[in-house]
């Protein structure tokens, strides 16, 4: 399909704009960067053909706001609005006005969005595809002997989780029988007094877990997957580094859960990139699916670095209607990536936001910076600390580990403090060089850790 | 003679701890060294705003939700 002379809208900021717009430019097309009172002088909008002011520097007002950015892309005569990720990209309105306007989403229709993005909706998709989920019980528990039962079956601990509650509320673990008799009694009581209903279920507690997630690209038929990354390593609940693909999994439990992910993708003829997110138990071999996100994700440059596909040029050509490029049986894993996430955080001070002034830049030669950063750009406080991402590739785990140590021994992004010093303290630390790091590792570790100012 | 509090941060100034609650301080309203006036949100996390100063007749020259650079005069007091 040929997009030249097509128009792209981009409806987003910082380096993923960046990195939409070198995509754009490659399939040919015109590129109108939507921008805030304050991102000006960001490095999307110098390399746009054009740019559009869409609003204050509050992301409410600007890049939050539907009615205005679908009125400033049909103004600037997009053919598609790209939305990236964060702001609009999984907001169902949006999705649906932007195509009620008469251009194209960049990402899958509404009912897609509005469906994957319900817990209760996506998990019986999840099921119907035969997605791996925790082993619970069938919906809510009927008795105490019920849950007796359920437990004996999945194994301690078990969680016991509130069917009202969400955000980890009411939520308690019981490691025995005796512990879940006790609990079930006093956790209806107050799941009755705090959500209104009382009722409850039980899933498998997974105490070593890993985050591993599935990339999908689908054209509206036929989806294949380009498998999976690890993620594990998390502060706050934010992925800090990713890998390409999981070290820790075996063949066949990566094409069971490929396999599963691309059946989900096609039963809800999913267009676009996607990905499954999964807790991963090591001791099991088993997989529990989470949620599917439906749009681009940050760390899909160590995806594109062990298959060689653009995952962003795939996604808008299949979006303006084209069938996938890809065949499944072309796909082969071809070394290990890591990405680490440089944010403008003081890493040796808490982790203090940094909106300082770019200084010089020194990026070694051999690493892909995906970054918005250029010499003498002043960091807008308002909008995250993301400034760029330092990828990593080589032929296996432990050659990437030494080329990421070596170009963080020369990477200096000057007049700024971030979070580099992290990853190399973590890039030496003898838990993540094994592999072995769980998602509750770098909090723990983070409590002790020395990181050294950079 | 006047007195001024200045924003510690680069970011956006909120007078109210939460869209649906009152102000930290009313226009007008007296403020003791040690309260809080407002938050900075200076990428995605929120600082509190603390007097070094006390006074009367608060008046803020940087409204709710607006941007303020390190140093701009958040509120004059007599």
């Amino acid at each position: 399909m040929d997009l030249s002379g097509k128009t792209l809208f981009i409806a987003n900021r910082g380096e993923i704009a960046v990195r939409v717009n070198r995509a754009a430019k490659a399939l040919g097309m015109t590129v109108v960067q939507a921008h805030s009172e304050a991102d000006t002088d960001m490095l999307a909008v110098r390399l746009a053909d054009r740019a559009v002011d869409i609003g204050p520097a509050a992301a409410t007002k600007s890049y939050l706001d539907v009615d205005k950015v679908v009125a400033a892309a049909k103004d600037a005569g997009a053919d598609a609005v790209h939305p990236g990720y964060g702001f609009l990209s999984e907001n169902a309105r949006f999705a649906r006005a932007v195509a009620d306007a008469g251009m194209i989403f960049v990402g899958p229709d509404a009912d897609t969005i509005s469906r994957m993005g319900d817990k209760v909706a996506a998990r019986d998709a999840a099921i119907a595809a035969g997605v791996p989920i925790a082993p619970g019980s069938k919906g809510a528990i009927a008795s105490v002997d019920d849950a007796l039962k359920v437990a004996g079956e999945i194994g301690y601990p078990v969680m016991i989780k509130a069917s009202a509650g969400g955000g980890g509320r009411g939520i308690r673990v019981a490691n025995s029988d005796d512990e879940l008799a006790k609990l079930i009694p006093q956790a209806s009581s107050e799941a009755k007094a705090a959500f209104g209903d009382g009722a409850l279920y039980i899933e498998r507690m997974v105490t070593d877990a890993r985050h591993v997630e599935v990339q999908i690209m689908g054209d509206g038929t036929r989806a294949v997957h380009l498998f999976e990354r690890e993620c594990s390593l998390q502060r706050r609940r934010q992925k800090v580094w990713e890998e390409a693909p999981c070290a820790e999994l075996s063949q066949s439990a990566r094409d069971h859960v490929c396999a599963a992910s691309v059946r989900l993708a096609e039963a809800v003829n999913y267009r676009g990139a996607g990905t499954l997110e999964f807790l991963y138990e090591p001791a099991r071999d088993e997989f529990y699916f989470m949620e599917m996100n439906t749009r681009i994700q940050v760390e899909h440059p160590v995806t594109e670095m062990i298959t060689g596909v653009d995952l962003v040029q795939e996604m808008i050509r299949v979006c303006f209607g084209a069938p996938l490029s890809i065949e499944q049986d072309a796909l082969d894993i071809n070394g290990h990536a890591i990405e680490v996430r440089v944010n403008a955080e003081d890493a040796a001070n808490n982790f203090m936001p940094f909106p300082g002034v770019t200084g010089a830049m020194h990026v070694p030669e051999d690493v892909r910076f995906d970054t918005m950063l250029f010499e003498g750009y002043a960091i807008p406080p308002f909008y995250d600390s993301l400034l760029g991402k330092l990828i990593v590739h080589a032929e296996d785990r432990p050659a990437a580990l030494a080329k990421l140590r070596r170009a963080l021994e020369t990477m200096k992004l000057e007049g700024l403090k971030t979070t580099l010093p992290l990853f190399k303290a973590l890039a030496n630390d003898p838990t993540v060089i094994a592999g072995e790091a769980n998602t509750a590792y770098l909090e723990k570790w983070l409590e002790t850790a020395e990181i050294e100012p950079a | 003679m006047s007195k001024q509090i200045q924003s510690p941060l680069p970011g956006t100034f909120y007078r109210k701890p939460a869209p649906d609650q009152p102000p930290f301080v009313e226009d007008g309203g007296d403020i003791n060294a040690g309260d809080t006036i407002g938050l900075v949100e200076v990428m995605k996390t929120f600082h509190e705003v603390k007097a070094e100063v006390s006074g009367s007749n608060a008046r803020f020259s940087v409204g709710d939700e607006e941007p303020v650079t390190a140093g701009a005069v958040l509120v004059e007091l007599d």
